[in-house]
């Protein structure tokens, strides 16, 4: 033999998958949700979506090789994605140093300060959005009106997303059924034709990456599934028990960032649970906590916190939601 | 469709199964073979033969040594050049009886005509003995002494007897060519290991990627009495012996526990068809057919070797070694084990010889972890392998046994899906030696 032959333990072959592939097959997932952002909200949603994800991987670039001064993995796809995530949450007017902002807290504390990849325990796009949030309210909460491509940058026609004004107007005690008369239709909500941030409008643009991801096997049904059900439980409930105070489960599961949180945020592998039970866990607890703030709470919308604070009970919900082990229980039929 | 597997995780690699159609071929006799002492699970055998000694086909060379261990053959006929250290498919030096082959002398009382014989004649005890004095193995790669586990210990008792002709493994066709070429002796041999079960039940487990060979025992099994052939849904590991248990017959077997456990014995259809060779024909297990394959490779082949045979000369059977050969396995590619050299022999329990271009060979570098839980939905055990693989690297064995290392059957599901490709096998490998090592030193 000329050469030797390499030795390594078994498997000896290895599966498609890879972690560039996975965050790639995600970012083309929300593909209809950008296209959908582009039709609804125009040049903004460009100017956004892009600055977004240019800074997110330009940070994280600058730290792997400047501060970590380690090996830089920007082609992994993980930063881009955590740029489309941002920029769909935020306002299709937003000024572009507030997006930079934003792409800043998400990368550098949300991200690289517990580790880079694998390592945060919060997911760093809803990371840098609730600090927005916090920082800047009202131009965080300014969302111009779907207008499609005519819409000029910043200066658009402003007004409140369909939670807002549901809010709103039960905190002036309107009736449900009244405000839902100033609202639009359900199929507007579920196509998209409403306020909001740049990403949440289209649930049926939402839908279609959802089934992509199905699909492809990027992720399972479980988070998703199980927030949609929670909330259309939990609402249908409060619902039904004062039909004039709480509105139907269906205006919430279209309105809000409750799709793209459920479908595209809570799913987020690094900070989601290991186990299919503990995923259920996990996702009950977002559903029941977005219902509470929505209803009870003093923001109208509550997908994004729901989702930090069911974030940071993963590594308790990891330790005790084993899988069954096999030959655990005898059972044998 | 809804056929029948495993309930639990599995993963699905491409089969590349290129030799199915290549018909079973005898590998050409070679000048010189090494017999290694230690082909099965258990304590090498003992060497009855010395140098010099004229050896005939078919003649014992070594005995037993211990209870878990077996008898081996002769396989071909010559002179005994020495008893000498070679190294074998585990890479490590280990006893062998080398002997330079003369002519093809089987020993007389070896039926080596054609005909089949369906009739059985010998008692449950005697098919035992025969079985054990013929020094058969589990063929399937496992290599347990296949007379034990008809021996079950005493509370316990055989209830159905399970064959495994999945062969899930990617790549090997071996167990595939004996179902279509020797399927009326394979089923002949199942019937004399239910005899010798002491069960009536025999359910023989195929995947539905070999059509041919489940119709084509389907039909051979109308002739004889309580053999059903079961056709499930290909997924690996389907062959590990539990996993088969369960998706054949719904029944778990409890962590720890053997299939006996809830009536079950297991047995490769390669191991029936040498259980019909022993107890019809009085023939030894001293061959068996190994599949010899790889993308590159000119000739996909399964032969029939003798045992001790140099892998070198079936690789050279099948076309030559390609150019940019990176690695060799013996045995399928989720489980095989890289051989460092060419000139290993084949023993009883190599079922594939697998060639790796250097781009297939090579490990990709390794990433992050990302907390996909991938390699946790994937393990048939219901174990967490990210979690061992650390576990193992913190050197935490308390948490490692609680979390049920030691159920891992090594199937390489976790680190074939991951998607960081992360080293987890080789971690918890390292994990289970640690702790199996705890557990034994207590009591
Ligand atoms: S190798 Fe072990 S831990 Fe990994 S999937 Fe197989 S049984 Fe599970
Ligand atoms: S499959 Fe790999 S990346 Fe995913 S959780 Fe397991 S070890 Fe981590």
């Amino acid at each position: 033999m000329s050469k030797l032959l390499n030795v390594s333990p078994s498997p000896h072959v290895a599966g498609s998958y890879s972690v560039q592939k996975i965050m790639y097959g995600v970012v083309f997932a929300l593909m209809p949700t950008l296209a959908a952002s582009v039709y609804f909200f125009g040049f903004g949603a460009i100017i956004v979506t892009l600055v977004s994800v240019i800074s997110c991987v330009l940070f994280e670039f600058l730290i792997q090789k400047y501060i970590l001064k380690s090996e830089v993995k920007i082609y992994d796809g993980s930063a881009v994605l955590t740029g489309l995530i941002l920029a769909f949450n935020l306002p299709s007017n937003l000024p572009v140093w507030i997006i930079i902002l934003g792409a800043f807290f998400a990368i550098a504390v949300g991200k690289m300060s517990f580790g880079g990849l694998g390592q945060n325990v919060f997911n760093p796009a809803i990371a840098g959005r609730v600090f927005l949030l916090i920082s800047f309210p009202v131009q965080m909460t300014s969302w111009p009106k779907p207008m499609g491509f005519a819409t000029k940058y910043v200066d658009a026609i402003t007004g409140a997303t369909p939670l807002g004004k549901m809010k709103e107007g039960i905190m002036n005690s309107q009736s449900v059924s009244d405000i839902m008369m100033q609202l639009p239709s359900q199929i507007d909500n579920f196509l998209g034709y409403m306020g909001g941030s740049m990403g949440e409008v289209s649930a049926i643009a939402l839908l279609l990456g959802f089934a992509y991801m199905l699909l492809r096997k990027i992720i399972t049904w479980h988070i998703p599934v199980t927030i949609f059900a929670t909330v259309f439980v939990f609402q249908g409930v409060l619902n039904i028990v004062d039909s004039a105070t709480y509105a139907p489960p269906v205006f919430h599961l279209l309105t809000g960032g409750l799709m793209l949180g459920a479908i595209f945020m809570a799913t987020d592998m690094v900070t989601s649970p290991m186990t299919h039970k503990g995923m259920v866990i996990y996702s009950i607890g977002i559903g029941v906590i977005t219902v509470l703030i929505r209803n009870f709470g003093a923001y109208p919308e509550g997908i994004s916190f729901a989702i930090l604070i069911m974030n940071a009970i993963v590594p308790i919900i990891n330790k005790y939601a084993k899988p069954k082990r096999f030959g655990e229980v005898i059972n044998n039929g | 469709m809804g056929l029948r597997t495993f309930k639990k995780g599995g993963v699905h690699p491409d089969e590349n199964k290129f030799s199915a159609n290549a018909p079973i071929q005898s590998a050409d006799i070679p000048k010189q073979v090494s017999i290694p002492l230690g082909q099965h699970i258990g304590a090498p055998a003992n060497a009855i033969v010395q140098k010099g000694d004229t050896v005939k086909v078919g003649q014992l060379i070594a005995e037993p040594n211990g209870f878990v261990s077996a008898n081996i053959h002769s396989s071909v006929s010559g002179t005994v050049n020495k008893i000498d250290t070679v190294i074998d498919a585990s890479g490590f030096k280990r006893p062998a009886v080398i002997i330079d082959v003369e002519g093809d002398e089987w020993l007389e009382n070896i039926d080596r005509s054609a005909d089949i014989i369906a009739d059985v004649k010998l008692s449950k005890e005697e098919i035992v003995e025969k079985i054990k004095s013929s020094g058969i193995v589990g063929l399937g790669g496992a290599t347990f002494p296949s007379h034990i586990k008809l021996t079950p210990p005493p509370g316990k008792k055989a209830e159905v007897l399970l064959i495994n002709g999945v062969e899930c493994e990617p790549y090997l066709t071996a167990d595939h060519r004996i179902m279509l070429e020797k399927g009326e002796e394979t089923v002949i041999g199942v019937s004399i290991l239910m005899k010798g079960a002491g069960v009536s039940k025999a359910y023989i487990g195929i995947e539905n990627n070999k059509p041919d060979a489940i119709a084509h025992l389907k039909n051979i099994c109308k002739k004889y009495k309580g053999i059903e052939v079961v056709p499930l849904k290909v997924q690996y590991p389907q062959g590990g012996e539990k996993q088969l248990i369960d998706a054949v017959i719904r029944r778990e077997v409890p962590s720890g526990a053997l299939p006996i456990e809830v009536g079950a014995v297991v047995q490769n259809v390669g191991t029936a068809f040498a259980v019909y060779e022993a107890v019809q024909k009085n023939k030894p297990l001293f061959e068996r057919v190994v599949t010899v394959t790889g993308k590159k490779l000119e000739k996909p082949s399964n032969f029939l070797v003798r045992i001790g045979t140099s892998t070198q000369q079936l690789i050279d059977a099948a076309g030559g070694l390609p150019q940019d050969t990176g690695k060799v396995v013996s045995g399928g590619p989720m489980m095989g084990k890289a051989l460092s050299m060419l000139d290993i022999p084949v023993t009883k329990g190599s079922s594939g010889v697998l060639i790796f271009s250097e781009s297939e060979s090579k490990r990709r570098k390794m990433e992050p972890c990302i907390r996909c839980g991938k390699c946790v939905g994937v393990c048939p055990m219901g174990l967490e392998p990210y979690l061992l693989a650390n576990q193992t690297e913190q050197k935490m064995w308390e948490q490692l046994e609680t979390d049920s290392v030691m159920d891992c059957i090594e199937c390489g599901s976790c680190m074939y899906t991951c998607p960081a490709d992360r080293p987890l096998l080789d971690f918890i490998r390292l994990g289970k030696g640690t702790v199996g090592k705890i557990m034994r030193s207590r009591n």
